[in-house]
Formats: C-alpha cells, structure tokens, sequence
C-alpha cells in the first residue's frame, strides 16, 4: 500500500480502470472453505454466488476465489451436500502471507 | 517604495468584496443570498449582467447547492468564487468540507453573521468558526480595505500548486459589510496581472486525461488522504507570506500572519480579531497617552494557526486577554483555547484571560475594553471566562 506522499491528493483517481486492483475480498469476516472430497460439482454454490468467486474449469468447481469473496456465506447455506464450510478469518491471520 | 495614487471610492466591505470580485473575473459564480452577505453577490451579478465581468453566475435553491456546484465547477477546472454568511455557511457545512477535502482552491467571502437560535442577522464569528477545522484556510479582515485586499492574497494562496486549498475571507457582518469606508482599489490591470491565468491541476473537462473526483474512499487510504491536507496548511502557512509579500508590492502594506500594535515595548496585550481590533487600537492609544503599555495582537490567519509565531510574541508578556466573538459552549473560546495552547507548547506560563463579547451584534465599547486593559495590567485578572457588554 502506497504512503500519503505517492497518492494523488484529495482521493482523486488518475489511472483509468484501476477498480480491478481494487481487492475487496478484504472485506470478508468468515471464509468459505471448500471440501472437494465431499463436493459433487452440482454448481449450485457458481450460480449462487454474488460475486462470481467460484472457480470453474471443464465444468468441475476447482476453488473459491478469496481476492473477491466478501464471506457472505451464501454458497455454504446453498451446498446440498455441506461441502462448503464457513469458518472466521481470525483462524486465519498471518497464514495467508497477505 | 513609491506606491502609486489609487482609485478610491466610498463604499461599504460588500461592495469592495463585488469589485475584487469583479477585477479576479472568476468563470464561475454559484450562489444563494443571506443577510448581511446578499449586496455582495447582488452588485457583482448587476456587474455581470452589465457586462463587465465574463462570470458564469449560477443562481441555486439553497448555500447546499450553491457550495455544491462550486464542486462541480471547480472540479471541472473553472476558477470559482462564492460568498455567504451564518445559517447559509451552517447548511454549506457538508459540501464546505468536500470541497478542502477535494482540494479544490475555491474562494469564498464570508460576512460573519451570528448563527441561529434565536435568529439574528448581526454579526457574531459563531458561523465561521463552526468551520475552523474543514480544512478551509481563514483569513479575518478588520476593515473594508482589508477584506478587499485579503481577496487577491486569498485567490493566488487558494491556487498555489504546494496548497490548493478553499480559502474563506472573513469580514464582520454589518459593522464592516454595510458601513461605507474610503476603500482604493488596485488597477483592473493590475489585479489581472497579479492573479495570472489559472491552470487547474487535473480538470474534469480535459477529456485526454480522465480522472475521477470523490470516489469512494475508505480505511485503506482515506487517512492518507486527511495527512495530504495537514501538509497542504503547513505550506499554506509559508505560501501566505510568500503572495503577502507580492501583494505588498502593489499596495504598500504588509501581510503577516498578525498585526502588531504597540506590542513590541507592551507590558500586557489583548488578542482580537476583525472590527473589534480597531476599537481596541483606539484604546490602546488612550492608555499609552496616560503611561500605560498596553498593546494588541489581531490575528489575520486563523486557519491554519500561526501558533509559533503568536506564542512568541505573547511569551514576552506579563498577561494576555483574548476576546472571542463567539462561545464554545462547555469549553473554552476557540481564539482563547488556540492561543492558550500555544504558550503552553512554547513553554510560556503568562496568565491568559478569556472573554467573549459581541455575541448577536452586540456592540463592544472602548469602556469595555479598557478594565480589560486595567485587569491585566494589576495581575488581577477573571479566573473564569467573562463576557463584556453583558448584563449581569
């Protein structure tokens, strides 16, 4: 993050499209934690998601992604066979190199 | 230094502010009228419909809109100029505050007017100093010529590149706003001349470099945004001094961050700003006649405080006595607690008296000011704060 002497005064923004740096998976207080052994790829947790945070390749769920995901818990209340848990980001402070 | 003859015209502070106003051209005017403020943007909108100024002039609903399209305006990269007084300046408030916040260098002459309740029309410096901590620089005027001077010095403090900043130029509603005083006047050419083009820093309508005005903002880097504006009033403090001093060129006076009278050889001194100093110089010039040295200090930047420079001149002292034109109800005035706090950060232990006076208008006579005077000089001075012209 840069410091008060290297960011444009009065919050204004110069670069064009610059929101997509923007991480607001910051945000999040509780983090979705998939179990991929339990996980049958039925995508209800993809349609359900309101932030697009749930990764898919070749029609297989392979991830959530945490730069967006606000931890809104939806996925994990939608997941019919409880393969998504939702568990506090205290339980992960310092062991996400962030 | 030869100072050239001026035009001088008998008129009242409003309409010294519509000619500064009407010599600085600005391309945008938003405004709404208020008592004691209104012939103010009366005049110059009788100048602009006459011809004899190029200014957008933007007649709004309310101060909210009028500060509102001064955003607007000056974000889009116009030089933008506005004035109001008490209850209009009070529903200013939020937009006054986006505006330093923004960094836009928007100039605003301020008529002090006591703010509501009950209402009240005359003067009382509770509206301005509701906005001592927007972020606006504020520049106390004595007199008519002051106001009319301070304008200039406001503008090109306002736009400097190290600054940009709102600047507010105060004058006392009413007392200086609508009594007539022989003001002289710069030349039209030479106020052009003093204030130079304006070349916004990121204008909105240069579409070749976009840029974005008042995004959303939040803990990750709204902090850094309020220490930029710390910074900008330290150079606004060194800038003040540097246009003074170009200003000084033109008119043969002098700008400093206060005026000193008879305070370099006083023993005891009062702090007052506005009208009510040139009371006091009449005091003072009484009392020295009879032996006795007393002196004054009329801070004429208030934001940002000059609070080195006022303690040191203070320190010197046996006892100061700060006058308030306005209350902080339940604390001490905001004059008086500034100044306070500055010999306290100097290391100064000279006894401060508070009082407050001249709330709602009220006059303030040389027979108040002089037991001032009287109290300091015996040591004997109010523990508490105390109000002149008040009855018991």
């Amino acid at each position: 993050m840069k410091g008060w002497k290297e960011i444009p005064i009065g919050g204004m923004i110069v670069d064009a499209g610059n929101a997509k740096e923007y991480k607001t998976g910051s945000w999040r207080s509780i983090r979705p934690i998939w179990n991929e052994g339990k996980c049958t790829h039925c995508m209800i947790c993809w349609f359900s998601c309101p932030d697009n945070c749930i990764e898919v390749v070749n029609g297989k769920m392979v991830g959530i992604n945490y730069d967006y995901c606000k931890g809104c818990g939806v996925c994990a209340h939608e997941c019919p066979v409880n393969a998504i848990e939702m568990k506090p980001e205290t339980e992960f402070l310092g062991k996400d190199g962030e | 230094m030869a100072v050239k003859e001026r035009k001088k015209l008998a008129i009242t502070g409003n309409q010294a502010i519509a000619e500064a106003m009407r010599q600085i051209n600005p391309d945008v005017v938003a405004a709404y009228p208020i008592t004691p403020q209104t012939e103010i943007v009366m005049t110059f909108s009788q100048m602009v419909a006459d011809g004899r100024a190029d200014t957008e002039m933007i007649t709004v609903e309310s101060e909210h809109s009028a500060m509102s399209a001064c955003v607007g305006a000056s974000a889009a990269g116009a030089r933008v100029m506005t004035a109001t007084s008490a209850n209009g300046l009070a529903l200013m408030h939020e937009v006054v505050y986006i505006a330093a916040s923004t960094r836009l260098p928007i100039v605003m002459a301020v008529v002090n007017r006591a703010l509501s309740a009950p209402i009240n029309i005359h003067c009382d410096h509770s509206d301005s100093m509701a906005e001592r901590d927007s972020g606006w620089i504020q520049i106390y005027s004595e007199s008519s010529q002051e106001a009319y001077e301070n304008m200039f010095l406001a503008l090109r403090l306002a736009e400097h590149p190290d600054v940009l900043l709102p600047v507010m130029v105060m004058q006392d509603g009413f007392i200086t706003s609508h009594g007539v005083e022989i003001v002289e006047l710069l030349d039209d050419d030479e106020v052009k001349e003093f204030i130079g083009e304006y070349k916004p820093l990121k204008p909105l309508l240069d579409v070749d470099n976009p840029v974005t005005y008042g995004p959303l903002d939040l803990y990750d880097y709204y902090f850094e945004h309020k220490r930029q504006q710390v910074e900008a009033m330290k150079h606004a403090k060194k800038v003040y001094l540097e246009v003074g001093k170009e200003l000084s060129k033109l008119t043969g006076k002098e700008y400093p961050y206060f005026e000193k009278y008879r305070l370099d050889d006083a023993e005891v001194a009062i702090v007052v700003m506005s009208s009510a100093a040139g009371t006091t110089k009449a005091v003072v010039d009484k009392m020295r006649v009879q032996g006795k040295k007393v002196g004054l200090l009329k801070p004429r930047l208030f934001r940002p405080f000059p609070a080195d420079e006022i303690a040191e001149e203070l320190g010197k002292l046996k006892a100061v006595a700060v006058l308030d034109r306005s209350a902080s109800f339940g604390a001490g005035a905001p004059l008086f607690t500034e100044v306070r706090a500055a010999l306290y950060s100097a290391g100064k232990s000279v006894p401060v008296a508070s009082y407050v006076f001249g709330l709602g208008g009220r006059d303030l006579f040389p027979e108040d000011i002089e037991p001032v005077f009287e109290a300091l000089l015996s040591g004997n001075l109010p523990k508490e704060e105390s109000y002149l012209g008040l009855r018991d």
